[in-house]
């Protein structure tokens, strides 16, 4: 075995280890209280002192999803047995269904305008970035300068005009207006991503293709785009996370048709009270993707974050 | 019809006519790739920007589409720039971005500096720890308020532990002088991840053969971090402060669900203030000379810092 006065001792490691596990499991507690909370029955989730162990409920998951009545005795009894769990566990509160809640839509929302603004911004983007990566085009060299300096722009002060113009064009609480908008956000970024994963392949593959007889068009889509292709899911998984998270502009252009999840959650309210594991049922469903997304992301995660700046 | 060799004829085309005739010219290849982000680029980023600084002249208010808009030259600004409320709200500001700043570059270094310990499992629990940056700063944010409830919430529980304090005696986001410092907390607890990145990403940068001629000279543990490891992670620490600060300086989403702004205006950030002029009060002139004016601040304090960040990045 080699030795070697850079390579950390055991009882280091171990020390290490142990402090950073300890800091992991306090800054994941939170989001497991989240999760726990949403299978807490109401009364358990704010008992005190806080329940570690409880007995799991869907209470919360069925508030979450539907519109329920209180219910006196006389309409319980008209309205029969019920036929599905869900109904029961309604029952068992002293309300009947009275239809679905606004939340599935909500979370629609968010799929299409996420999912619609990703696939525009990867088209426009990887094209652009093409272009940028190969040929000389006018503005190249600021375009990171140009980038940083959108990003210091408050959301809400870009929102007023986006507000005026979107009310003229008739795209407020549009799904297409805000896949316009989260697309116009998130070029920029992904453009100056995309750029630096395309300077990376060899420029010889494409010179070659062109010898070879291909056009331009060819070389791009049979020859850079398979070597792009990691690249521009990474990015593309950058712009759906921030697309999904987003909560300024979408509380502040979008109101019913168009919301998405972000500024509905907070608004979900039970009777007599918040209902907690309503809003942490809510909270979990929408959360656990982006958790996924994070794990199948983390080689690239600090390239997105730091806008192509640190490249490890 | 005389024979012309097939050579002369294709030396005889002019290049843009041969191109034109494979295909399309680089030329236009490149202006038909990058015209729609261009285009996109200057509706949603550009356009408002000007429309921003135009209605800062002016006393347009959008909800009376009736009225005249006038212009009224600089007064938005003077008014803004004499308000004594404004510098409560960038005072709460200052606070704010200080100590999210102070915490999270000392607990992400160090964090950085654990990891770069290379223990077995570290990529693992690096992605847990990287979990909350990820998350819907909204929605975390509104799940806080959760934490933060006296009594019953889990945060007030654990300190009430550890310090012996009854769990009801204290409001974290009910309590003035408490709540400057709930919106810090959880702030850092979503963002020291970033500056734990970078700094890991800069620690990893530094070549084992400096540590290792540092080891031939005898150089102590001690020293070797103070001369080696932190002048080498430095520019990566300001790359990360740069962004912390530019972030947080326009700290909209996690704060507005947390606290509301309130109790009073202790931590009514600037982009709260905004939004309340904007969108509540509706005065639009007013609030777009605002808006400028956060812009040319950010912009001025960045550019003066990546000058900074550049001179030591060259030494």
């Amino acid at each position: 075995m080699s030795f070697s006065v850079t390579e950390p001792n055991k009882g280091t490691k171990w020390f290490a280890g142990v402090l950073v596990v300890g800091y992991a499991l306090v800054t994941i507690a939170p989001l497991l209280w989240i999760i726990a909370t949403g299978f807490k029955s109401p009364a358990d989730s704010i008992a005190y002192p806080p329940k570690v162990v409880f007995e799991p409920s869907m209470e919360g998951y069925v508030n979450l999803f539907t519109e329920r009545t209180r219910a006196t005795d006389d309409m319980l009894e008209a309205a029969g047995e019920p036929t599905t769990w869900y109904e029961e566990i309604a029952r068992d509160q002293g309300t009947v269904i009275s239809g679905p809640s606004r939340y599935g839509e909500r979370f629609l929302n968010s799929v299409i305008i996420g999912f619609g603004s990703t696939a525009l911004c990867m088209i426009l983007g990887t094209a652009a970035a093409y272009a940028f990566s190969r040929f000389r085009v006018p503005l190249k060299d600021d375009l990171l300068f140009f980038i940083l300096s959108t990003r210091m722009m408050p959301p809400i002060a870009v929102a007023i005009p986006i507000f005026l113009m979107f009310r003229n064009l008739g795209l407020n609480d549009t799904h297409l207006g805000m896949i316009l908008l989260y697309t116009g956000v998130n070029l920029s970024l992904s453009v100056w991503l995309l750029k630096g994963f395309i300077d990376e392949i060899p420029i010889e593959y494409e010179e070659a293709a062109l010898i070879d007889g291909y056009t331009r068009f060819q070389a791009f889509y049979k020859v850079v785009l398979p070597q792009a292709a990691t690249g521009i899911a990474s990015t593309a998984i950058f712009c759906l996370i921030f697309a999904w998270n987003e909560y300024a502009f979408a509380v502040l252009l979008t109101s019913g048709t168009a919301q998405t999840a972000p500024p509905f959650i907070p608004t979900i309210i039970g009777v007599g009270g918040k209902d907690w594991p309503a809003v942490a049922a809510g909270a979990t469903i929408f959360l656990v993707p982006v958790m996924v997304f994070t794990i199948l992301l983390r080689k690239h995660l600090l390239r997105g974050i730091t806008f192509g700046a640190v490249r490890k | 019809m005389k024979n012309i060799p097939i050579e002369k004829i294709a030396s005889a085309t002019p290049d843009s006519v041969a191109r034109h005739i494979r295909g399309l010219s680089d030329r236009s290849i490149a202006w038909i790739f990058v015209a729609p982000t261009i285009f996109l680029l200057l509706a949603i980023n550009i356009f408002p920007l000007i429309w921003t600084v135009w209605l800062s002249f002016t006393n347009s208010r959008v909800n009376r589409p009736n009225r005249d808009v006038e212009w009224v030259g600089l007064r938005n600004y003077e008014r803004i720039l004499t308000d004594s409320d404004i510098w409560n709200t960038m005072q709460a500001t200052a606070h704010f971005l200080i100590w999210t700043i102070v915490l999270q570059v000392l607990i992400g270094f160090m964090l950085a500096f654990l990891i770069n310990k290379k223990f077995k499992g570290n990529d693992l629990w690096t992605t847990i720890i990287v979990f909350p940056m990820m998350l819907s700063p909204a929605v975390v944010g509104n799940f806080w308020t959760f934490l933060y409830q006296p009594q019953i919430g889990l945060f007030n529980y654990v300190i009430a532990f550890f310090t012996g304090a009854d769990p009801a005696s204290f409001s974290m986001i009910g309590d003035v002088h408490l709540a400057p410092w709930a919106i810090v907390i959880a702030d850092t607890w979503m963002w020291t991840p970033f500056v734990m990145l970078i700094c890991l990403a800069g620690l990893r940068s530094i070549p084992n053969s400096i540590y290792e001629a540092a080891e031939c000279d005898r150089a102590s543990k001690w020293r070797q971090f103070w001369t080696i490891t932190i002048p080498m992670v430095l520019p990566f620490l300001m790359l990360a402060v740069l962004f912390r600060g530019i972030e947080n300086f326009k700290m909209f989403d996690l704060v507005v669900q947390l606290t509301g702004g309130g109790p009073g205006n202790t931590t009514t950030l600037t982009s709260i203030d905004l939004k309340r002029e904007a969108f509540e009060k509706w005065r639009t002139g007013y609030s777009s000379a605002y808006a400028v004016i956060l812009f040319v601040t950010v912009f001025g304090l960045a550019s003066i810092y990546v000058k900074a960040l550049n001179k030591v990045k060259e030494r």
